[in-house]
């Protein structure tokens, strides 16, 4: 056993506790909890106490911007200046069974943006991402991309939980297992998803479930309308003070029950749980409440546009998380399927330009802030969708691209990530993955690396076999690495 | 470091136990190989590295590629395995490789060493090996043969059990396990009272018998069996199969044997004259989500819902991990994938598409499924079913009497009205009338005067009828529509739903001689419409609206009148002609229809169509006046057309069938297994790929475990009798396992959802062995309630494992034994551990007594936060989540409505399943989303008042004997005084507080749809509460022990 399997161990927690039991720490009921707490007993038998990783990781966070629907990479970050050339020519060779309409397939298609090179690395970035633009020397691309699904759903589990399938462990939750949490009153994981009524990403929350770990690692759903966390706002009737005592007589009542029964570690848990979730009542709130952000920030986020102002809000929300100790955000770039997200089969032109026009300026205010706090080096920020899209044109009134599972661009900032670096490549006109090939398992090994975990290693034993992230495949991603 | 040393001394403390003894292949050797080795050197033939084989004795000894053997018996020095494991991480030829990440610790690979050394003796994987019944051992004080086990292994490391819970525990611990109730005050009172030796006993009897036992016991199958109320997927619509679970929590509480529980469920359909209820059993495998997305690709789901099927019977009965071996052969177990197909083949055969029915999305079922009456709905049947009978009878009756004295009678009846003009047609029939279709229909007259359109169905049609007119006045048009089977959705309208859309009427009278006069139709009047297209968009003017008629849903006759502001004249000879035009949505154009015509401008939808003219001229005839013709004329209308006593009679009967037929449709429907007359062709998949069809392979059960036992049909049937033979190595211990897993916390074989090469070595092996062997050959079962234990009787080794010292201690116990034993897997103590989300409400509306404790029935829809099925679908029929008004509040969680990809919010954050697919164990956390729920959910909150009210109303008049009261309706103890006292100091500082803020005290009362009883003073009633609130969040009452 190493020391890595030992740290999730029960049997590891159980001494431990028994340990600091043995060595004279009396568990009297007064200040038990605070006790607890600052001996991080706690970590005995709470899963989701703060636990190191198998090496010292450079990011103690990650945000992913998860660009729902499969952005296209030839209109965003992948430019490809031949495909102006042959613009409207037919591929020859191309299987038209790779998207989804097959009937619809059209000639190759330039891009409808302008691409200008960026920073100091001179990227060429296209004209949807003028404020991201700017950011482009703290971020790693991965042109080399490629998946295992054309389809939303399959494709959403991949590149979540490592499998085209559901109900195994999302990177989010792996991470959460692997890390527990930093912050005593938050969720650990949390999730949030398209508030202007687009609806959810494909496949649901099992996007952002446990699978076989314990459940308590799965994300927490912000909801988008009306309270965030269930239950978190006590009866309007109830004041909080009054609830505050309520806990204690219950806490007296607990901890006699404790006397009797001192090794008992669910009850201690329970405990504290019941201190977590009060605190929660008032840090979660504070926690996601972005009007008390002052307005330059508000301004830098584009919380003041109409366009964009719920994704700043998100992204603020975000931010503030992590600073809070939070150590998984994910959010959800546009909801459904088609229009309502960036599967831009009809009008790549404006649906692209759209979705940017509401995440520019907010992932880039996130970049400037994070940065400027001091937060970026150990905050893994994650620019990412389930596929690309294909270079030839899906016929219409207005043009589109259909999915492409062979080729998709993703980048990486900040949390030990090299700045200003482009890794592997497409063809020529962006259809496959052709150098340096990047595939799902690999994209998550390199994740997990920058958290401190040898993914072969980060494992659970569930049904008779040790599950990880990566499946049974995954190379880190070296060369993208400070 | 000490955590390390600590652990060495501990953690480890069984395996330095077992080292002293000789090693055991399936004990000690299998499960180190299985986890390092296996992968490569194991039965997937694709993954075999250097022709190496440890899992088979048959090619463990063989010399591999390197020219060595891996074992030499008896001799670790020779052996190529232990020199391997040995070298240097780093070396190159180091086991397993450094890149593999797997590993072997100091310890294991000593017991290799060992193994080899004592001469490396394999055995059979224990799980696929039929038990024999072991001897119990024999130990004094330890007569119940579970304790006999238990004991044996306590001994050896030096513990022993603790003494008896109190009664209180006891009862409780019992009341939870067995029914998921916490007892009555009675119930409790009753059982301290009773001081008989088998008092105990007599409560576990009580219990069993308890209809809420099948509801107890019904929650983990159901995660087994991924029972939801909707289908999964996109839409995530519903669907009924709640009857499913009536069945199972009734086949629970009639103590249907296992074996007969799991041929029914399996293979109902195909006993013998099944009946009613052994189908509606075969639900089990219809639970499987169904998928029905628009793009989906059908071929594709059907073999998904047969992989469904084949992972759940696969994970319940035989706990082993099948569909691993969908895409390559087991990489762990000798299943292959051909075998996995061969398995696959006893599930491909339902009568069923394998996606949801194209009507799947608004709620119904999809096929294979059946319509079962209650006894309450087959009473209501058997009366309508006589009342049928009846009008039948008279019918017949009616037809055989002489009509020819009928018709006199209405002879003279109508003449009279005829001449004091009492009768007075409102409506007439159309006649020598013509119709045409500017679109290319065509029409075709029907014998009761309608007329039904045929051929081409144009985008949008015009319908102009011409008719003669009898002179005098016209005021407007009376429009029949009627149903008709060939119409599209046996409907109203031509469109392919059965709709149509009316836009405007036109009518003109054609003179003669001279210019047409048109007649502006401005009264509209209808007796339905659809929403949102009301008849008097007919005519205004806006053509992009009209009438329509819920064509796909309604299939009802309709009326509808166009009137004139005043009569128009018409002279003789006049004809009227009528348009009717379609202008809005496509093909929307009318189907079957009857016009007719009336001049009085007061005509109501009611007034009936009248004579026709020729036959008012023959009834204004004296009788002698008529001629023979002109009488049969008026015969043939009085029987034909007339009300006479046989029409109306069969018009009875018709009502009768409509009655019967209305009903019957209206009862629920459950999916049911339907076995396909030929089975269909199954073929080994490559990669588990639909669409890559490979070999075709007949039925077969895996090599690994017995054949078919002799005489069984090789299908479904003999499938389940074939789990169930009293031979197979898994059935019994599977389930034996899984119910000691929830009496006690954990399973003999900790890995509870996996019994292949890959589980847990059981801790108890040969207890769990007599346990297996016991439960389908009872020797000592108890009876329960003076029945006599049967085969595979689960009320009897329920009970029996319930009568153990084991089960019966208490579960606080000293440091020492929570280091040594964690989990409580040597039962040196009694079971302590939560109670899931379901019991945790169920409890708090029990002791607060707002539960009501019907048995069975369609889901309930509880509270849940708002928007909960909103955010999920933008489609299907569930969605905006509305909690039901009433008892569905407050029925327990097993009826609670379960929507896959919403499930009820309160019950995930305790570790249940989204039932997606079937899931045999739940975790077991404690997080503070919990403590969010139980302090500030409205269930909670409400059970907190309504607790505190019975304690004021049923808790006598003292401060103290209320508390106490509330406390035994939580915890079924009686509080000690410490506890009372500091429950009365929480109590009294709660009132003063309330005291000081009665509109405070008010508000906090109006919690929950039940109201608070107003006789109650509110600053009392708020203090309980807030003391019962207390109450039920107690680590003590939300966790069994």
């Amino acid at each position: 056993m190493d020391g890595s399997k030992l740290m999730q161990s029960p049997e590891f927690s159980m001494n431990r506790r028994a340990m600091l039991g043995r060595c004279g720490m009396g568990l009297g009921a007064l200040g038990l909890t605070g006790l607890l707490h600052d001996e991080g007993l706690l970590g005995a038998s709470n899963p989701l106490s703060s636990k190191a990783p198998h090496f010292p990781g450079k990011a103690k966070s990650v945000i992913w911007i998860f660009v729902n629907g499969g952005p296209s990479q030839v209109d965003t970050w992948d430019y490809k200046p031949a495909l102006e050339k042959m613009d409207g020519k037919t591929m020859e060779g191309f299987d038209r069974f790779t998207g989804f309409f097959a009937n619809a397939v059209g000639g190759l298609m330039k891009s409808p943006f302008e691409f200008t090179p960026r920073g100091k690395c001179g990227k060429p970035v296209s004209e949807i991402f003028p404020y991201l633009g700017e950011h482009v020397d703290k971020m790693a691309f991965i042109h080399s991309g490629h998946t295992e699904s054309n389809n939303h759903s399959p494709a959403l589990f991949m590149m979540n939980c490592g499998v085209p399938r559901m109900g195994f462990p999302c990177a989010g939750s792996w991470a959460t297992y692997g890390l527990g949490s930093s912050s005593k009153d938050l969720p650990a994981f949390v999730v949030m998803s398209d508030p202007l009524g687009r609806g959810l990403p494909k496949g649901h929350a099992a996007n952002w479930g446990a699978g076989f770990l314990p459940s308590v690692y799965q994300g927490t759903y912000f909801r988008p309308k009306g309270d965030a966390i269930d239950n978190l706002h006590r009866p309007k009737e109830h004041d909080p003070s009054r609830q505050r005592r309520q806990l204690d007589l219950m806490s007296n009542l607990n901890r006699m029950d404790l006397k009797r029964n001192p090794f008992e570690q669910e009850l201690a848990a329970r405990i504290e749980s019941f201190e977590l979730a009060y605190r929660m009542q008032s840090s979660a709130p504070e926690a996601l409440n972005v009007s008390s952000e002052p307005e330059y920030l508000k301004n830098l986020y584009g919380l003041n546009q109409t366009k964009s102002k719920h994704f700043a809000a998100q992204c603020m929300m975000a931010r503030r998380l992590v600073e809070r100790g939070t150590r998984f955000v994910q959010i959800y770039s546009g909801g459904m399927a088609n229009q309502r997200s960036w599967d831009g089969h009809s009008d790549i032109k404006g649906n692209h330009s759209g979705f940017a026009a509401e995440t520019d300026q907010p992932v880039a205010g996130l970049l400037t802030d994070l940065d400027q706090r001091g937060l970026l080096d150990e905050t893994l920020v994650i620019w990412a969708g389930e596929f690309g899209r294909l270079p030839v044109a899906q016929k219409g009134g207005k043009p589109g691209r259909d999915h492409n599972p062979h080729c998709f661009t993703a980048w990486l900032a900040g949390g030990g990530v090299k700045g200003g670096v482009s890794y592997g490549e497409s063809d020529e006109v962006g259809h496959k993955a052709a150098v340096d090939k990047v595939h799902v398992n690999d994209f998550h090994a390199t994740i997990l690396h920058l958290l401190g975990f040898d993914h072969l290693r980060l494992t659970y034993r569930y049904g008779g076999r040790d599950f990880r992230l990566t499946d049974v495949a995954g190379k880190v991603i070296a060369p993208i690495l400070t | 470091m000490k955590v390390r040393l600590l652990l060495v001394l501990f953690g480890f403390g069984f395996s330095l136990a077992h080292a002293e003894r000789k090693l055991e292949f399936n004990r000690d050797v299998r499960p180190i190989l299985s986890d390092a080795c296996f992968h490569c050197h194991g039965p997937d033939e694709k993954e075999q590295k250097s022709g190496l084989r440890l899992d088979l004795e048959s090619h463990a000894f063989k010399p591999a590629k390197s020219g060595f053997p891996a074992i030499v018996k008896g001799d670790p020095g020779e052996s190529e395995l232990i020199a391997r494991i040995f070298l240097p991480e780093n070396d190159e030829e180091h086991m397993p490789p450094l890149d593999s990440g797997k590993s072997i610790t100091k310890e294991q690979k000593e017991i290799l060493r060992k193994w080899i050394a004592q001469g490396a003796e394999y055995q059979g994987h224990w799980a696929f090996i039929t038990p024999d019944r072991p001897e119990v051992p024999v130990h004094p004080g330890a007569g119940h043969p579970v304790d006999a086990f238990l004991t044996t292994r306590l001994k050896t490391e030096g513990l022993n059990m603790k003494k008896e819970a109190d009664k209180e525990t006891l009862l409780r611990r019992a009341s939870l396990d067995l029914t998921g109730l916490p007892p009555t005050l009675e119930e409790m009172d009753a059982f301290a009272k009773d001081v008989s030796t088998n008092a105990y006993e007599k409560a576990l009897d009580r219990l069993l018998a308890s209809p809420h036992f099948g509801e107890r016991m019904a929650l983990e199958w159901l995660d087994l069996a991924r029972y939801a109320d909707s289908n999964g997927f996109q839409s995530d619509g519903s669907r009924d199969m709640w009857l499913w679970r009536e069945w199972l929590i009734g086949a629970y509480n009639r103590n249907l044997p296992f074996d007969q529980f799991t041929i029914e469920q399996l293979a109902g359909d195909m006993l013998p004259d099944a009946t009613e209820d052994q189908i509606v059993a075969t639900g089990f495998n219809r639970n499987h989500r169904l998928n029905g997305e628009g793009g989906r690709i059908v071929e594709e789901w059907f073999v998904e819902t047969v992989i469904d099927r084949v992972e759940t019977t696969g994970t319940t009965w035989l706990a082993l991990t099948m569909t691993c071996a969908r895409c390559h052969d087991h990489k762990y177990d000798p299943i292959s994938q051909k075998e996995f197909f061969e398995f696959f083949a006893f599930f491909n055969s339902n009568d069923e598409s394998g996606v949801l029915a194209a009507n799947g999305k608004n709620g119904f079922n999809t096929m294979p499924f059946i319509k079962v009456a209650s006894a309450e709905h087959k009473k209501k049947q058997a009366e309508l079913e006589a009342k049928l009978k009846e009008a039948e009878q008279d019918a017949e009756r009616a037809q055989k009497a002489n009509l020819t004295a009928a018709f006199e009678n209405w002879l003279v009846t109508q003449r009279k009205a005829h001449a004091s003009k009492k009768y007075e047609p409102v409506w007439v029939s159309l006649s020598g009338e013509s119709v045409k279709s500017k679109g290319g229909a065509t029409f075709t007259k029907q014998p009761d005067g309608s007329w039904l359109p045929g051929g081409k169905n144009p985008v949008h049609d015009v319908y102009e009828i011409e008719s003669t007119l009898a002179p005098g006045a016209f005021a407007g048009i009376l429009l029949e529509c009627l149903p008709d089977a060939r119409i599209p959705n046996k409907s109203l309208g031509r469109y392919s739903n059965g709709n149509f859309v009316l836009t405007r009427v036109e009518a003109e009278i054609r003179p003669s001689k001279g210019k047409p006069v048109p007649v502006k139709l401005t009264r509209r009047v209808a007796d339905y419409s659809q929403k949102g297209w009301d008849v008097s968009f007919v005519n205004n003017g806006n053509r992009k609206n009209g009438w329509a008629v819920s064509g796909p849903t309604r299939r009802k006759p309709i009326k509808a009148m166009f009137l004139a502001d005043s009569p128009i004249k018409v002279s003789k000879d006049g004809k009227l002609v009528v348009r009717f035009f379609h202008e809005t949505l496509n093909q929307h154009n009318m189907g079957r229809f009857r016009l007719s015509h009336t001049a009085d401008k007061g005509a109501s939808l009611e007034g009936k169509p009248g004579h026709s003219p020729e036959i008012s001229s023959l009834l204004a005839k004296a009788d002698e006046a008529l001629k023979p013709a002109e009488r049969a004329q008026l015969e043939k209308h009085f029987k034909t057309t007339a009300p006479n006593p046989a029409i109306q009679a069969n018009s009875k009967v018709a009502q009768a069938k409509k009655a019967l037929d209305t009903f019957r449709s209206s009862l629920p429907s459950t999916m049911v297994m339907k076995e396909k007359a030929q089975p269909k062709d199954a073929f080994v998949l490559n990669r588990g790929e639909y669409d890559q069809p490979t070999e075709k392979v007949d039925r077969a059960l895996p090599a690994v475990l017995p054949p078919l036992p002799e005489g069984e049909p090789l299908n479904r049937l003999g499938l389940a009798r074939w789990l169930v033979s009293g031979e197979h190595p898994l059935t019994a211990r599977v389930w034996v396992n899984r119910t000691w897993e929830r009496l006690f916390g954990y399973g003999i074989v900790k890995t509870s959802e996996n019994f292949g090469s890959q589980a847990e070595w059981p801790v108890h092996p040969e207890l769990l062995d007599w346990l297996a062997v016991e439960f389908a050959k009872p020797s000592v079962l108890p009876k329960v309630a003076g029945k006599p234990a049967k085969p595979w009787d689960m009320k009897g080794m329920i009970k029996f494992l319930m009568m153990s010292r084991a089960y019966r201690q208490s579960s606080s116990a000293p440091e020492e034994l929570y280091r040594r034993d964690p989990d409580n897997r040597l039962l040196a103590r009694g079971p302590r551990f939560r109670l899931t989300g379901e019991l945790v409400r169920d409890q708090a509306l029990a002791a607060s007594g707002l539960l009501v404790p019907k048995i069975g029935g369609p889901s309930t829809r509880p509270y849940m936060p708002a928007g909960v099925w909103s955010e999920t679908n933008r489609y299907g029929n569930l969605r905006n989540y509305k909690a039901d008004a009433g008892e569905g509040l407050y029925r327990r969680s097993v009826y609670t409505i379960w929507k896959r990809t919403a499930a009820p919010p309160s019950m995930l954050l305790f570790d249940a399943p989204n039932r997606e697919t079937c899931t045999p164990k739940r975790s077991r956390t404690n997080t503070p989303l919990q403590a969010l729920a139980l302090m500030n959910e409205v269930t909670y909150v409400e059970a907190a008042r309504a607790l505190g009210q019975r304690m004021m109303k049923e808790g006598g008049d003292s401060v103290e004997s209320r508390l106490k009261t509330g406390f035994r309706l939580v915890t079924a103890r009686t509080p000690d005084s410490e506890t009372l006292e500091v429950l009365k100091t929480g109590f009294e500082r709660r009132k003063k507080e309330f005291e000081k803020d009665e509109e405070g005290a008010k508000a906090f009362v109006m919690q929950g749809s039940s109201k608070p009883d107003p006789s109650l003073p509110a600053t009392d009633l708020a203090a309980y509460s807030a003391t019962a609130s207390i109450l039920l969040n107690l680590d003590r009452v939300i966790t069994k022990d």
